[in-house]
């Protein structure tokens, strides 16, 4: 039974941070470089060129891709070769969390909801969002993390439709979403849908639909063909980057599903920016450690 | 579509030439501004300390840290436009501002304040922030440092763009245009869809 070193997942919790806000995932550049192939119209290439010409030069300098610092989400996932203490766990990542935001020292976009007051560090109450999941065949745990922003995070919609309203109603309640967004939330768009489950779980498919990489599409076949049909009938809209027109309103559509009631419908829509940013690590069982996207 | 350069102070005449989907990029000095900044202009009745004929204003709020008594910029980005509405006519009409810099867009009011005095929206690319920080040569000035960090920022730029011209001084619209059309197109996938 491996042993977890918490001050080591605190310092992960931290780098994670760090990294997803300077480095883009190469998926994600990988599908914008695509995007530039194919756009035809030339404010939207400019724009495109722009974005690339950004990720580059966050990186040469070492510098933030974007100002929005976003609310931290991390994503846990424990195998069985571990023995953990949850509430030390959950303890390191969110100091993890804290000592980015203040020795890097970045902007914390964490408010209290009713007085709008500022926090100092990136955490307050349930911020981050810490979530945990287990595997039998992971060694070790892997913590994604995501620093999502505000802009796409507004661009957020759930409904209850009806079992009547089928997989047509999701496919409608899904573009008349995109549609009424336009380019807000900084598009070119990842969309990520969730369909089935609880209200909330629904919701929370969605958000776990931007956590894998572009272009991976679902191993289920007619969820992949659900997912192709939907961007192309989205980039058919002609709304373009950042809502000023071209062939790329979105760089991919994932959607994850749950079993639901048979009297309910539930599907939820969460955006992602081009941004797309998230970062992972792998902390194995023998101490080792990879970091990833 | 046509590519400028333009330095500030801006006139009418740099403004009236150009049309939605056009490319600029900016020299000299601009002046961000955010929420607060223009709640205390007209909300509070306070005139600006600055002069902003001619002025191009940026939607911004800074993240500086201070070395040696001055500001310097660690990430300056732009953020979403249509929360100022309400204040953007007061500014063209009242203190002659001719260029908005910012993202999404601005409402009907601001669009026609535009036509009237010839003034225009300039979309950024919303999140390059890397590219935007590495524009800014200096923060000149600091106006209102009690807002911090919504003051009013006298910031020097170098080529701070490609910004695309997306309300124009002839009624051009580049969102509504593309809004527009967005529904128009979509009429054909859903049909074909068959979600109608
Ligand atoms: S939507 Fe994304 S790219 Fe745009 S400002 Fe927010 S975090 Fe940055």
């Amino acid at each position: 039974m491996g042993q977890i070193d918490y001050g080591q997942v605190q310092r992960t919790a931290s780098d994670l941070y760090v990294r997803a806000l300077k480095l883009i995932p190469p998926d994600v550049t990988a599908a914008i470089e695509r995007a530039l192939e194919h756009e035809t119209k030339s404010g939207a290439r400019d724009i495109l060129q722009t974005i690339l010409k950004n990720v580059r030069v966050a990186l040469d300098r070492n510098l933030m891709v974007c100002q929005d610092t976003g609310i931290p989400i991390y994503k846990v996932k424990i195998g069985s070769n571990v023995s953990v203490d949850g509430t030390k766990l959950e303890a390191a990542i969110r100091a993890g969390c804290a000592d980015a935001c203040v020795t890097h020292p970045f902007r914390s976009s964490i408010c209290d909801p009713l007085t709008r007051q500022n926090r100092p560090d990136s955490t307050g109450d349930h911020i981050p969002v810490v979530d945990f999941s287990f595997a039998a065949d992971l060694d070790g745990i892997e913590i994604r993390m995501m620093p999502k922003g505000s802009g796409s995070e507004n661009m957020t919609w759930m409904k209850m439709l009806l079992p009547a309203d089928g997989v047509k109603g999701v496919k409608k309640f899904v573009l008349d979403c995109v549609l009424r967004a336009g380019g807000q939330g900084c598009t070119p768009s990842l969309i990520g849908i969730g369909v089935g489950g609880t209200a909330e779980l629904a919701v929370k498919l969605a958000k776990e639909a931007l956590f894998r990489p572009i272009g991976r599409p679902h191993p289920d076949e007619r969820i992949a063909a659900l997912e192709r049909e939907l961007l192309d009938a989205i980039n058919r809209s002609g709304i373009g980057p950042m809502g000023l027109g071209g062939d790329t309103t979105s760089l991919g559509v994932h959607i994850e599903t749950a079993d639901t009631h048979i009297t309910m419908n539930p599907v939820a829509v969460n955006s992602q920016c081009w941004r797309s940013e998230r970062a992972s690590a792998h902390m194995y069982a023998d101490g080792r450690i990879e970091f990833g996207y | 579509m046509a590519q400028f350069t333009l330095a500030t102070p801006v006139t009418e005449h740099d403004m009236r030439q150009l049309r939605v989907g056009d490319s600029v990029s900016l020299n000299g000095v601009i002046f961000g501004i955010r929420d607060a900044t223009q709640r205390r202009i007209f909300d509070d009745g306070v005139a600006p300390p600055v002069d902003l004929h001619g002025a191009i204003c940026l939607h911004t709020a800074p993240n500086v840290k201070k070395e040696d008594g001055r500001y310097v910029p660690v990430c300056i980005g732009t953020t979403t436009s249509t929360r100022m509405e309400r204040f953007t006519p007061g500014l063209i009409e009242q203190y002659g501002v001719r260029g908005i810099v910012g993202k999404a867009g601005l409402g009907e009011g601001s669009a026609r304040a535009m036509q009237r005095y010839g003034a225009c929206y300039l979309a950024i690319v919303g999140g390059a922030a890397a590219l935007e920080t590495t524009q800014i040569e200096a923060i000149e000035a600091v106006y209102w440092e009690d807002l911090m960090p919504e003051c009013i920022w006298q910031l020097r730029v170098n080529m701070l763009g490609p910004l695309t011209v997306a309300i124009d001084a002839h009624g051009g619209n580049l969102y509504e245009q593309v809004r527009e059309d967005a529904a128009k197109r979509m009429r054909d996938v859903y049909r074909e869809l068959g979600l109608e």
